[in-house]
């Protein structure tokens, strides 16, 4: 019998397997946080071992030393490619942005160079559909102009497991191969698969990150969960929000739509 | 580890205002999903600006709120009852939104069709009851809802059950249950209503926690379609997602359509704890073979007494979405499971009018109409009847990129071509040959193999067959070439051009180097061989010794060169379907090598080939299949 976790993993093989099947070149943005790792996993699951495309990290220079120190461990124990992108000082952003946010749009334009040059027709991104409403919105492949725009008002219908694969030449694609997970199966999956995690995911002193980003935009909540398993009893209860961490999502009521629509992950 | 149940999809459909949203509202709040307060808060914003208090009211301030109920959001909520956790996955009322209601209901477990006890079945009730029969939800129950509004009367609510009835047994949905309800109450929502006493069945809550979580079809027969086949170390893994059924390790399986059959040597998943003995459907797994047969993504595995069916003609209940009208004659791209087919709408057989299911002729179907249709494949496929297996009896209709419709498929009336091979096979014998490939290859030097070169014409497939044999055969290799000069002349004298004539022209040449290469030669094969399915039959007869080689060179290229005068009189209508100017030419995907001719002159592409051919045949050579897949 299959279990939750076991079914959600095994669609997620699936989207991974279509993925390297149907579009090349092909790349993964890794932001060496609980959900990507827990993708990367999965990939080598699918894969049997191997990561059969580069990972990337679209780096601002902002991340916590932790971050920086999990990122080159792993790398080191798994032996994949990874690819850094340094992505253009705040300075260059769009300047009606608010403050947090503007300094999100960095990973955007990050991105957005790294496709011109990279020219990688898919793009495998770890968003999950609960972490905010507008990614509820996402279609598993999800297909973006050049500049990285987004039309969420006419997307692909995606049914059947059969996803749209061949896109014309000025597009390329997201990948959203757990889409369909929740914060709480990341971290059951975390658990039973014994995946490491950066160390600031667990409380130190009453406080802990729910979700990693840059030092100057998230920030710790409070929680004495020290241990996956009291993280996941944390969850069982809480009504708060994952992002509620993150600055830049509740500074405008659209400002993380606006984000995605040019480009965000 | 606390082992949470099992999450259950809900989809609910009906008509505009018969009180979808109320009713969802209801059920979070009398579920407790709300957040403390919440409702409160509603009902005083309501009283401050004068407007009459809505249960929907609750859904738009879960939006505006959003990301505060980490739950909520706008196109899935979650809600739980005692018994398990649900997501209700949103589906609009309104006509253009079926697109995103199909993208949704596709992932439901259960449905709950609303009707107002008042109106009774409208239009949309119909169109969406309708599209619950497509999407093969079994799990239907019918609430009758503002059954406060009808008095709460019993004769009511049966003459609209009644009703929904007779439209439902119509198509084939046969609903668990018929509820009376009155959402905006909050009558038997989550619990019994007492201003009922009349209805002795359960309260729609119960009823949902009577359904189950849609359980992959285990019991029915293996369905595994191939969706890649990775060579990453020296084991050949054939990766899929088994879609029905259990496969385990020592089964004999056949590949379909090819017909091919091999036994299971292991099941692979990177790091399990233990070895592998079986699997079953909604696994993604791997499997090894005891024999290198051809399997490739698009083919069926089964066991060999429950095999899918083989046809070129087959028919669809479908719902269209396309900007386009779908149109008989024209031609789409369909995917079935992991296969892809081009398939052409053979006749439109009615277009059908969800609300009183009548039947129109018509040849075309619009966006959002529903209707039966015949198409005819050129390949051939391996499909189940929707209504035996829904996996591997359902496609989507492609055009131009974006998927524009999708149905279920039937064989009512049409022939399985499997059967009719069989028939054929039965005074055959195979004999058992008591020399092997092993022993040829030993005495040769080299195996046996077929190097297919594709491509235009003029793209220069003659000049390099030539050259390369002579090439080979320097080197002491045992070599022949089959072209249309030496094969129409006598094996395929009885044959003209015609789609029909051409494609069987290939299938013998393709039977013909199977043989040649089985005793042992080096065969090149120079023809155009335009389509992808012919070419995929050739490979399928001559298994894993097939290197599809693609000569490469542009239309414009070819025709410049044009060496025997042929794209001239293509262009003057004298030559009917000439290949890149009035016929297709479908490029391979994944060939072994690529040879640009355009771009490299004839001695280096001579070299290209014969260096494939003498790293794969020759047997001192150690097999490296990974690289044997072109790079570009
Ligand atoms: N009398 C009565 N009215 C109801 C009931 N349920 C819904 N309504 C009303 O019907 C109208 C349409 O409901 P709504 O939920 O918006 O319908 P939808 O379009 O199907 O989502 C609203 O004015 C509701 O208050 C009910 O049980 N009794």
């Amino acid at each position: 019998m299959q279990d939750h976790l076991d079914e959600l993993e095994s669609k997620t093989i699936y989207i991974l397997r279509e993925a390297y099947n149907r579009i090349k070149p092909l790349g993964m943005l890794w932001s060496i946080g609980k959900d990507s790792t827990a993708l990367l996993w999965c990939i080598r699951k699918a894969f049997y071992g191997r990561v059969p495309f580069p990972m990337i990290q679209l780096d601002t220079g902002m991340e916590e030393d932790e971050v920086y120190a999990f990122r080159d461990q792993l790398v080191k124990d798994w032996g994949f490619e990874l690819k850094i992108e340094q992505c253009p000082p705040e300075e260059q952003m769009d300047q009606t942005l608010p403050p947090a946010t503007r300094a999100a749009a960095r990973k955007t334009e990050g991105l957005k160079n790294l496709l011109a040059r990279e020219k990688y027709k898919g793009v495998i991104v770890g968003i999950r559909r609960d972490e905010q409403s507008m990614r509820a919105k996402e279609r598993v492949f999800s297909p973006r102009r050049f500049d990285g725009t987004w039309d969420y008002k006419d997307q692909p219908a995606e049914f059947w497991d059969q996803y749209k694969t061949d896109f014309p030449e000025d597009t390329h694609v997201r990948i959203h191969p757990i889409l369909h997970w929740r914060e709480i199966d990341i971290w059951r999956y975390t658990q039973r698969e014994n995946i490491p995690i950066v160390p600031l995911y667990l409380a130190r002193n009453g406080m802990r990150f729910r979700s990693l980003g840059e030092k100057n935009i998230t920030f710790p909540i409070k929680s004495n969960a020290s241990t996956i398993e009291e993280i996941i009893a944390e969850l069982e209860t809480t009504k708060t929000s994952e992002r509620a961490g993150r600055s830049m999502d509740s500074e405008t009521e659209d400002s993380f739509e606006r984000l995605r629509q040019s480009g965000y992950m | 580890m606390t082992q949470q149940a099992e999450k259950v999809g809900v989809v609910i459909v009906g008509h505009v205002d018969h009180g979808k949203s109320t009713l969802i509202g209801r059920l979070l709040h009398d579920t407790d999903s709300l957040m403390d307060g919440k409702l409160k808060e509603v009902q005083e914003s309501c009283k401050r600006r004068n407007v009459p208090f809505e249960w929907s009211f609750l859904l738009d301030a879960f939006q505006a709120e959003r990301d505060q109920a980490v739950t909520i959001d706008t196109t899935q909520i979650w809600f739980k009852s005692k018994k398990r956790p649900y997501v209700i996955i949103d589906a609009p009322g309104h006509r253009e939104f079926l697109k995103n209601m199909i993208s949704g209901a596709a992932f439901a477990d259960a449905a709950i069709l609303v009707v107002d006890a008042a109106e009774g079945v409208r239009e949309q009730t119909k169109r969406h009851a309708y599209l619950l029969h497509l999407l093969g939800l079994k799990q239907v129950v019918v609430a009758i809802n503002k059954m406060d509004a009808a008095g709460y009367n019993e004769k009511r609510f049966n003459d609209v059950k009644a009703e929904i009835t007779a439209y439902l047994s119509g198509i084939d949905v046969v609903p668990r249950a018929i509820l009376p309800i009155a959402a905006r109450e909050g009558d038997n929502i989550a619990k019994k209503s007492d201003k009922m006493p009349w209805h002795k069945g359960l309260s729609l809550l119960e009823q949902l926690d009577a359904f189950s979580p849609a359980q992959p079809p285990v019991e029915k027969p293996l369905r595994f379609p191939v969706q890649d086949v990775y060579r990453f170390d020296e084991r050949r893994i054939i990766v899929g997602r088994i879609t029905s059924g259990v496969v385990r390790k020592g089964d004999v399986l056949t590949f379909s359509p090819s017909n091919r059959t091999a036994t299971v040597v292991s099941i692979e998943k990177w790091n399990a704890p233990h070895e592998i003995l079986s699997a079953q459907a909604g696994e993604s797994v791997g499997i090894t073979l005891d024999q290198p047969i051809y399997a490739a993504r698009g083919d069926v595995a089964s066991h060999a007494d429950k095999t899918p069916m083989l046809t070129h003609d087959f028919r669809g209940n479908i719902f269209w979405l396309g900007k386009e009208p779908l149109r008989a004659g024209k031609r789409y791209k369909i995917k079935l499971a992991t296969a892809e087919a081009t398939v052409t709408v053979q006749s439109i057989d009615r277009v059908i009018d969800t609300g009183d299911l009548t039947r129109t002729e018509k040849d075309f179907v619009s966006a959002n109409e529903m209707a039966m249709v015949t198409f005819h494949s050129r390949e051939t496929i391996a499909l189940d009847p929707f209504a035996d297996n829904h996996e591997t009896g359902r496609a989507v209709i492609i055009e131009n990129q974006d998927v524009v419709g999708g149905g279920i498929l039937n064989m009512d009336g049409l022939a399985d071509l499997r059967l009719q091979r069989q028939a054929a096979q039965e005074n055959l014998h195979a004999v058992d040959h008591l020399l092997t490939a092993g022993d040829r290859a030993l005495r040769n030097g080299h195996r046996g193999m077929v190097a297919w070169l594709t491509g235009l014409s003029g793209a220069g497939k003659s000049t390099l067959a030539m050259r390369v044999e002579g090439a080979l055969h320097a080197k002491g290799m045992q070599t022949y070439v089959l072209d249309g000069d030496n094969v129409r002349r006598g094996l395929n004298a009885d044959l003209g051009f015609s789609a029909k004539d051409r494609s069987e022209n290939i299938r013998r040449v393709g039977e013909v180097a199977a043989l040649m290469a089985d005793a042992g030669l080096i065969v090149i094969t120079a023809f155009i061989s335009p389509f992808v399915a012919d070419r995929r039959s050739a490979r399928a007869a001559a298994g894993e010794g097939f290197h599809e080689i693609h000569v490469k060179a542009d239309l414009s290229t070819c025709e410049k060169r044009d060496p025997k005068g042929l794209y001239k009189k293509a262009r003057s209508g004298k030559i009917a379907e000439f290949t890149g100017i009035t016929s297709p030419y479908e490029p391979p995907e994944t060939p072994e090598l690529v040879v640009d001719t355009g771009g490299h002159d004839v001695d280096e592409c001579v070299g290209m080939i014969v260096d494939h051919i003498l790293k794969h045949a020759r047997i001192s050579a150690a097999r490296n299949p990974q690289s044997a897949r072109a790079e570009s």
